[in-house]
């Protein structure tokens, strides 16, 4: 029996070995790449830079200032949606709140552009009623922008099953208590939307912190520089590889830091659709005031992320589309992004359920549920270790190796198989989980083991979240501008990047059609691989 | 003998099982007792899915600890979750013979004979979320019979269904054993109802046997305490 389980516990770590023998290689080769370029630096006085002492405290005041607002506007809108459960168009409403998820940054960077700039719809209105004063949109105030932006409708998502977990006995409990506005809110609501926060915090905090497409184009020079925009600048204009190397470990450290207390909260943080919430026996919903509040809350909510995406829908299609689309860089950045988000995703999909059906088989097979956790941290790796420190440390290994013009694409297909692998790891491990303490003993009992068990038990199961993180997954990879632009290079320009510089030359005409395509190819490919793999 | 349990312990914290008993060829045991009791540890050591800390267990004179569950002669029905339920009927069935579904012709009469035994022939191609509650235990059943394993374990698959259907059941059990020659051993919380189809019972309590002999007397006049009190508080069917 003991020889049994030797063999079954080596043969169950087979598949998630040689995930973690993948990722040892590409993280593992990364930092000591950064490590040894970082070596011959003297760390006290790049620490006593002043220059890089700002790009430290700015990001971390930029991240805290974003979750701040984030988080703050995301409570009172959520409960909104929470308390109005039945109004028409809801449901549209909280599934439009997952669009800035699979928007491309740099997509929704051109539409808060088109909405806020000076020639914006909002931007110019401001400008004529102010007598010339500008929104300052280049600079911390355009970062914050985006990244409410892009953490509001997150937040929310996360936030709404704390309503849905309360109770409809609490309900109708206050109401025949009496209990009603600012009570209903201190002694039921916010026991059951606390817990949360920490969660929320955290990882928006941690997004923002290395938000990289946001802050390099509306960032506006040097006084709003992030470590990740710092390090791409190291690397692309100032050559200095040692720089970046140390900047790296620096975002590294605290990232780890952050990852490590947000390892403590992961697990209430799943999104959800927010369509189960009953508010029925609320006994605060009458009011009109808080009818008149609810309504303009989701509304400001709804203008403030929906605009924006109208207006790349409509300045797209009043674009010169015939011009741009018959220019043969658009398509070949196009064929590149495409080949990328497939490389990283196929990728992504064979790391995340080998590290699943490892940590399944250790949890319930072997009974070890603490070798089965470390399958599914390995995955979350990424989390501590941002896609940009491992793009930099293979930008230093492709530089040493001179081979910049014919590694790229894999790297950034590697690189960006690692930035959605966690994605992938919680839409995968799961439905593996629940199915695995369903079924293991009358799988163990029928024999059923290896491809067969896979085949015809646990694919079945799981091919619908698998289809559905496999088409996030490819739409967050064909729009991620991140480590595209570090080895951005003749030849290895992705479409997003594409964008970035039509942006950069103000030739906003041919950005916005630019804009409109990527988020069709986006949201097609999420739909087509969601439809193909899933149904 | 044809079950032989001998002096089998399994630790699990500050709770022990220590069992060892005997069971013919062809017979039906009932195990009785009260939840936590360790029953279900029980049958769990005896299909392979907990590793005991020392004891034997022998099937016709043959010492089956080292096998894997799949490769042991016996066979087991959950209370629940016995069927996948992206299965047909006949797909779930049809796994007892081949765990990759790659049915011969000599399987394919093994299933449909076990289909007609469990009267499941007109709905194999339905999904068990399709079906009543008796009819997935029936094709839970039917798979046991596929197996062709020769001791069948059941832990408590009848608990959820109404009265009648549940006597249907047990009637079903006890035909089944008797064509074909299944020793079976069911943990149940209503002996009486069991007791026209299980010939011996045992009491556990504890992580120990208390009692063990014919189900008839065994429930008449009860020795000890606990099983006393068990009874006491036990639905009557």
């Amino acid at each position: 029996m003991i020889r049994g389980r030797t063999l079954i516990g080596f043969r169950g770590s087979l598949p998630g070995a040689l995930s973690l023998a993948f990722l040892l290689t590409i993280i593992g080769g990364a930092l000591i790449a950064i490590l040894s370029a970082a070596g011959s630096t003297h760390l006290i006085s790049i620490f006593r830079d002043p220059y890089l002492q700002k790009v430290v405290l700015f990001t971390l005041w930029q991240a805290s200032l974003s979750t701040l607002l984030s988080v703050g506007f995301a409570v009172p809108v959520a409960r909104a949606l929470a308390r109005r459960s039945h109004f028409r168009g809801r449901a549209f409403l909280v599934h439009l709140l997952g669009l800035p998820v699979v928007m491309p940054v740099i997509v929704a960077v051109f539409g808060l552009i088109a909405v806020y700039g000076k020639n914006g719809l909002l931007g110019s209105l401001i400008l004529n009623l102010s007598n010339g004063v500008a929104l300052p949109l280049y600079g911390l105030g355009g970062i914050l922008l985006a990244h409410v932006f892009f953490n509001l409708p997150l937040a929310i998502r996360i936030l709404l099953p704390a309503w849905q977990a309360i109770p409809e006995e609490s309900w109708k409990l206050a109401g025949s208590l009496g209990i009603s506005g600012g009570s209903l809110f201190r002694f039921i609501e916010w026991p059951a939307v606390s817990q949360h926060l920490p969660g929320i915090c955290l990882i928006v905090f941690l997004l923002c912190f290395t938000s990289f497409a946001v802050v390099l184009t509306l960032g506006g020079g040097p006084a709003s520089t992030t470590i990740e925009v710092a390090i791409y600048q190291s690397l692309r204009y100032d050559f200095e590889p040692a720089q970046a190397a140390v900047l790296a470990l620096i975002q590294l450290a605290l990232c780890t830091l952050v990852a490590i207390v947000l390892l403590k909260w992961i697990n209430v943080l799943t999104p959800s659709s927010g369509r189960r919430i009953d508010s029925r026996h609320r006994p605060d919903l009458a009011r009109a005031g808080g009818r008149f509040l609810d309504a303009a809350l989701i509304l400001a909510a709804g203008s403030f992320l929906f605009v924006p995406v109208l207006a790349v829908l409509l300045q797209g299609i009043r674009g010169p589309i015939i011009e741009v689309i018959s220019q043969k860089v658009l398509w070949e950045a196009t064929l590149r992004s495409l080949l990328i988000a497939f490389g990283a995703t196929a990728t992504a999909g064979c790391l995340a359920i080998g590290l699943a059906l490892s940590a399944r088989l250790f949890r319930f097979s072997l009974k070890m549920p603490r070798t089965s956790n470390f399958w599914i941290l390995i995955g979350s790796l990424s989390l501590a270790i941002p896609p940009m420190i491992i793009g930099t440390g293979l930008f230093i290994v492709l530089l040493r190796a001179d081979a910049v013009d014919r590694g790229t694409l894999i790297v950034i297909s590697a690189v960006n198989a690692l930035m959605v692998l966690p994605y992938l790891l919680r839409s995968i491990a799961p439905p593996l989980m629940q199915f695995g303490h369903q079924h293991h003993r009358l799988c163990a009992q029928l024999g059923l083991a290896g491809w067969q068990r896979f085949r015809l038990v646990d694919w079945p199961v799981i091919r619908r979240p698998v289809a559905f993180a496999l088409g996030l997954g490819a739409a967050l990879s064909f729009g991620d501008m991140g480590v595209a632009a570090l080895l951005d290079t003749q030849g290895a320009t992705t479409l997003p990047v594409l964008l970035f510089h039509q942006m950069g030359a103000y030739r906003f005409d041919e950005a916005a059609v630019t804009a409109l395509l990527l988020t069709t190819i986006s949201l097609t490919l999420f739909w087509l691989i969601d439809r193909l793999v899933g149904r | 003998m044809f079950l032989e349990i001998d002096d089998l312990e399994l630790q699990l914290n500050a709770w022990r099982l220590r069992v060892s008993l005997t069971l013919g060829q062809g017979e039906c045991l009932a195990l009785i007792g009260p939840s936590g009791a360790g029953k279900s540890t029980l049958l769990s050591l005896i299909a392979g899915f907990e590793e005991p800390r020392r004891g034997s267990i022998q099937i016709n004179g043959r010492a089956i600890d080292h096998l894997d569950p799949a490769s042991r002669p016996v066979t087991i029905m959950f209370q629940e979750n016995n069927l996948f339920n992206h299965l047909s009927l006949y797909d779930n069935v049809a796994l007892g013979c081949h765990p990759g579904l790659k049915l011969n012709a000599s399987h394919k009469v093994r299933i449909e004979q076990a289909m007609v035994a469990t009267e499941l022939t007109q709905i194999a191609s339905r999904l068990p979320a399709e079906v009543s509650g008796g009819e997935r235990q029936r094709a839970a059943l039917a798979r046991c019979l596929v197996q062709q394993r020769p001791l069948l374990l059941l832990d408590e698959p009848f608990a959820n269904l109404d009265p009648r259907l549940r006597h249907e059941m047990h009637s079903l059990v006890d035909d089944l054993r008797k064509a074909n020659g299944l020793t079976v051993v069911i943990v149940t919380h209503l002996p009486d109802e069991i007791s026209r189809i299980a010939e011996r019972t045992v009491f556990i309590h504890d992580g120990r046997v208390l009692e063990h002999g014919p189900t008839a007397e065994l429930l008449a006049r009860p020795r000890t305490a606990e099983l006393i009190h068990y009874l006491k508080f036990t639905p009557q069917p």
